[in-house]
């Protein structure tokens, strides 16, 4: 019993940082307004708030998960004595810190506004609030001189505050909020340099195509609304827009099935649209027409992970609603192990450094999705963690090389090769990265996606175990083309100093695909003093690029120690301090407070049985948050045998490409030509899958032509028959109208008062004779029959 | 009564009144007849007045001879400047108000 007590005295310790996280999306949301009004009219152009309002919403995202590490570090003490006396079977609950004010009312629905906080929501604070520092101080370097200098900072600190905004939501209408302000900005941000028209098309297909699956997250909410609302309403006192409400009627057993997975169906189909899935992931390679910072903030390393997100946030509709409990293939992992294969194919034929990265963004998406799918829900969440400093740092070194070595080109065969020598800082920082993003021991991707593959084959998904590890082998084999073509052989074209005319270059591979990933063409217009750095050949960057490139490269090093499984629990932090518990909870204190409040936290249920949440339904009174998943155990073999196919990715892709690349290997060079077999799997891919040609010419076809017809048609019969019919109708009407009642009544009115007035007129006109004494007779007569009247009626 | 006798002369020169206002040609023979009529009503006021037993008639009676004076006043100078631009007063003659 008194441990029970001072188990209650240290839950009850909360701190400023973690009561105040809302503050977090406001500083930069202050700031975007700061930047519209003021940012032309200061020193820095309006940088300066971006760049300042991101380094204080990291500040106060560090400070929210130190007192949350200690906060869950209390918890767990206190659990642990009282766990000497009855047994436990999984970490204690700790209450998130959920504070809700309302937001607006509408026909008795109520709508809040406000912060949930726990571990997921804060790694990915952080992880925004981190990266989005470092890519606003890079920009400062990138786009210096830029046109539009000052919107881009804007849009880019609007874009965080929007993803802050969601990643803290209590509830969807908030996350439906920050999720809408991301797409806004990811359309202005891509057709940021929109006087190239293929720029602004890639910004309203990444908007349309989102859009699509925008949808779903619209219906599902809604589904989800309706169904859970009365529930919620009646345990916990929240409306169904409640993530914890919607998470805690999921497990709840109560539930509806149909409704749950349709619902869980439609915010699938918003996170294929918004991360880039299988079949909706065309629009992101496409979305590398933005500047390379938007590519490396936005398209890889947060806004994508937002779908993501939603699944982990989520997890328990997802979970209850594809019952990702059995072995089953479900929607999730489908997707996910399709898209990881054909997005990592896709990567290899790409000519465009930014297009190689984006694919490979698409299947590491695809990745965390088969991970969450699979019932692996904190390796899906560490990869995106993990995957966030890598892959940012990859984009950034991309744009270092564009900036500085390749005179602004992308295109890897043309314009690069042989920059390591050059470039030492930003080729070490982008093959550390690399060898971080296949998963190599012990950087930071090894320890994800690994544990993700190993999870997956431990939950008996193992086909799709067999999927996770072929991705890790194409994973590596791109990436190490990537690498060969922009770092190591010959030096081409502007990175062995020709000064060619960028116009020409781009005339030269201007093939069907609009080749909307150049910021060439806009880099031209920002880079009028061509004279700072085109003319002599490449070179090593500024400071202010190289220094987020270290920065993210270090960290793409010993991020994966944050969770590392291999050197037993003591190493595996992320799950202790961000994997949500399983416990049953008592459901009147888990949600006793009201809006603003802090919420009392619950004492962790004593003695608790064996079957855990999703297993069993939770009694009566209590209320599950999360189901309960199981953690493969970390062997060295399944370790080693992944390991082995890296190696053999990375060696294999290096030796192709010292043949094919720079020996010129006759056996090899020409053999899409030669082979039809080859030839046919280049073409396809070479053509997206023909999905693109399919979406514009198949899909936009069949549902624009019809519609345009049957408005042609609607328009030439029925609207233009109504048209004629009104104008027929009313001519008669008015021809009648003229007839009976302009000409007869109203002019008759007319002509018979101007008539009357003439008449009496002239029978009046003898009176005024103008002669007094007849003007007197008249008066005195009129007097006369007055008094006689007078008399008459008197007597 | 004597009063009856008042009210009577009183009608009989309003009457005489009432005819050279309409017959006479003349605009100074009409203004007397005005005259006429004017004093045969404060012969009327005085009649009743002295039949109620109130001076309220006679106060009628004192303020119509003061405005009969004024208006005589008023007349007579119409007249001249009539007579001045027209070299007459024959009344018939003065037919500008014809409409």
């Amino acid at each position: 019993m008194l441990a029970a007590e001072a188990t209650e005295e240290i839950l009850a310790s909360t701190g400023w940082f973690l009561e105040n996280a809302w503050v977090i999306p406001i500083v930069p949301a202050v700031a975007f307004v700061l930047i519209i009004f003021f940012g032309k009219k200061m020193p820095m152009k309006g940088s300066e708030f971006g760049v300042a309002s991101m380094l204080a919403s990291l500040v106060l995202a560090v400070g929210a998960a130190w007192q949350w590490i200690q906060r869950v570090d209390g918890v767990s003490h206190a659990a642990h004595s009282v766990a000497e006396e009855g047994a436990k079977h999984g970490a204690p609950f700790v209450a998130p810190i959920i504070r809700e004010w309302t937001w607006w009312q509408s026909g008795g629905f109520e709508f809040g506004i406000g912060q949930h906080i726990d571990g997921l929501a804060l790694t990915l604070l952080v992880v925004v609030a981190f990266i989005s520092s470092l890519v606003q101080i890079y920009s400062l370097e990138y786009l210096r001189g830029d046109r539009r200098y000052t919107h881009f900072f804007a849009a880019l600190t609007l874009f965080s505050a929007g993803m802050l905004c969601m990643v803290l939501a209590p509830n969807m209408v908030q996350l439906i909020l920050g999720w809408e302000i991301m797409g806004l900005c990811s359309f202005m941000l891509i057709g940021h340099w929109w006087e190239e028209e293929a720029n602004s098309r890639a910004a309203l297909k990444a908007f349309f195509t989102v859009r699509v699956g925008d949808m779903g997250l619209l219906i599902g909410t809604g589904i989800l609304f309706f169904s859970a609302n009365s529930w919620t309403q009646e345990h916990l006192g929240v409306s169904g827009f409640n993530i914890s409400g919607l998470s805690a009627w999921a497990m709840s057993g109560a539930a509806s099935q149909s409704a749950l997975t349709w619902g869980a169906v439609a915010l699938f189909v918003a996170c294929i649209g918004k991360s880039g899935q299988f079949p909706l992931h065309t629009w992101l390679p496409d979305a590398m027409a933005g500047p390379t910072p938007v590519s490396s903030l936005l398209h890889s390393s947060t806004m994508v992970v937002a779908g993501v997100f939603l699944v982990g946030r989520l997890y328990p509709v997802f979970w209850e609603g594809m019952k990702i409990g059995d072995t089953n293939i479900n929607f999730i992992v489908l997707i996910g192990g399709i898209t990881i294969v054909i997005a990592a194919l896709l990567a290899f034929v790409q000519h465009d450094i930014k297009k190689v990265l984006a694919y490979s963004t698409v299947s590491q998406l695809g990745y965390m999705m088969l991970g969450l799918g699979a019932g692996a829900w904190l390796p899906a969440i560490f990869h995106i963690f993990t995957h966030a400093f890598f892959k940012a740092c990859l984009f950034l070194a991309a744009g270092s090389v564009s900036h500085s070595g390749s005179h602004h080109s992308f295109d890897m065969k043309k314009d690069m090769g042989g920059l390591a020598k050059k470039m030492p800082v930003t080729a070490t920082t982008w093959i550390i990265s690399t060898l971080a993003l296949a998963g190599v021991f012990p950087l930071a991707g090894f320890f994800s996606k690994d544990e993700i593959i190993d999870n997956v084959g431990h939950n008996g998904y193992n086909a799709f175990m067999i999927v996770g590890l072929s991705g890790a082998f194409l994973t590596a084999a791109y990436m190490t083309r990537a690498t060969y073509l922009t770092f190591f052989g010959e030096a081409r074209g502007a990175a062995a100093g020709e000064h060619h005319d960028e116009h020409d270059a781009h005339a030269a591979h201007d093939d069907h695909d609009a080749h909307v990933g150049h910021d060439t063409h806009a880099g031209h217009g920002a880079h009028d003093d061509h004279g700072d750095h085109g003319d002599h050949g490449p070179h090593e960057s500024p400071k202010l690029i190289t220094i987020p490139l270290v920065i993210l490269a270090a960290l793409a090093l010993v991020a994966g120690l944050a969770n590392a499984t291999p050197f037993g629990s003591n190493w595996e932090r992320f799950k202790k301090y961000v994997e949500p518990s399983s416990e049953y909870v008592v459901a009147e204190s888990a949600m006793a407070s009201g809006p603003g409040e802090s919420i009392v936290l619950p004492a962790a249920e004593e003695g608790a049985k064996k079957e855990g949440c999703a297993v069993v339904d939770p009694e009566e009174g209590k209320v599950c948050y999360f189901p309960t998943v199981s953690h493969a155990k970390f062997k060295w073999s399944k370790a080693a045998l992944s390991l082995l196919i890296v190696a053999v990715g990375l060696v294999s892709s290096w030796l192709f490409c010292v043949q094919y690349y720079t020996r010129r290997n006759r056996r090899l060079v020409g053999l899409t030509e030669r082979n039809v077999v080859l030839r046919g799997g280049y073409k396809v891919l070479w053509n997206k899958y023909y999905l693109d040609a399919l979406y514009e010419k198949v899909i936009v076809r069949a549902v624009a032509y019809p519609i345009s017809r049957a408005a042609y048609w609607f328009n030439q019969n029925v609207l233009d028959g109504i048209v004629n019919a009104a104008g027929k109708i009313s001519r008669r009407v008015a021809g009648w109208v003229y007839r009976n009642i302009d000409q007869r009544v109203v002019d008759g009115a007319v002509n018979g008062s101007g008539a009357a007035a003439r008449g009496t007129g002239g029978a009046l006109r003898p009176v005024q004779s103008g002669k007094v004494n007849q003007y007197g007779a008249l008066l005195f007569a009129a007097a006369a029959i007055g008094a006689l009247i007078l008399v008459i009626i008197n007597t | 009564m004597l009063t009856a006798q008042f009210l009577l002369l009183g009608a009989v020169l309003f009457c005489i009144g009432i005819y050279g206002v309409l017959a006479r040609k003349n605009a100074v023979m009409v203004l007397m007849s005005i005259e006429l009529i004017l004093n045969s009503v404060n012969l009327n006021l005085l009649a009743f007045s002295v039949r109620h037993g109130s001076v309220d008639g006679n106060t009628f009676a004192l303020y119509i001879i003061a405005i009969a004076a004024a208006e005589v006043g008023v007349g007579l100078a119409m007249v001249l400047l009539i007579y001045r631009n027209r070299r007459t007063i024959a009344l018939d003659d003065l037919s500008e108000m014809k409409g």
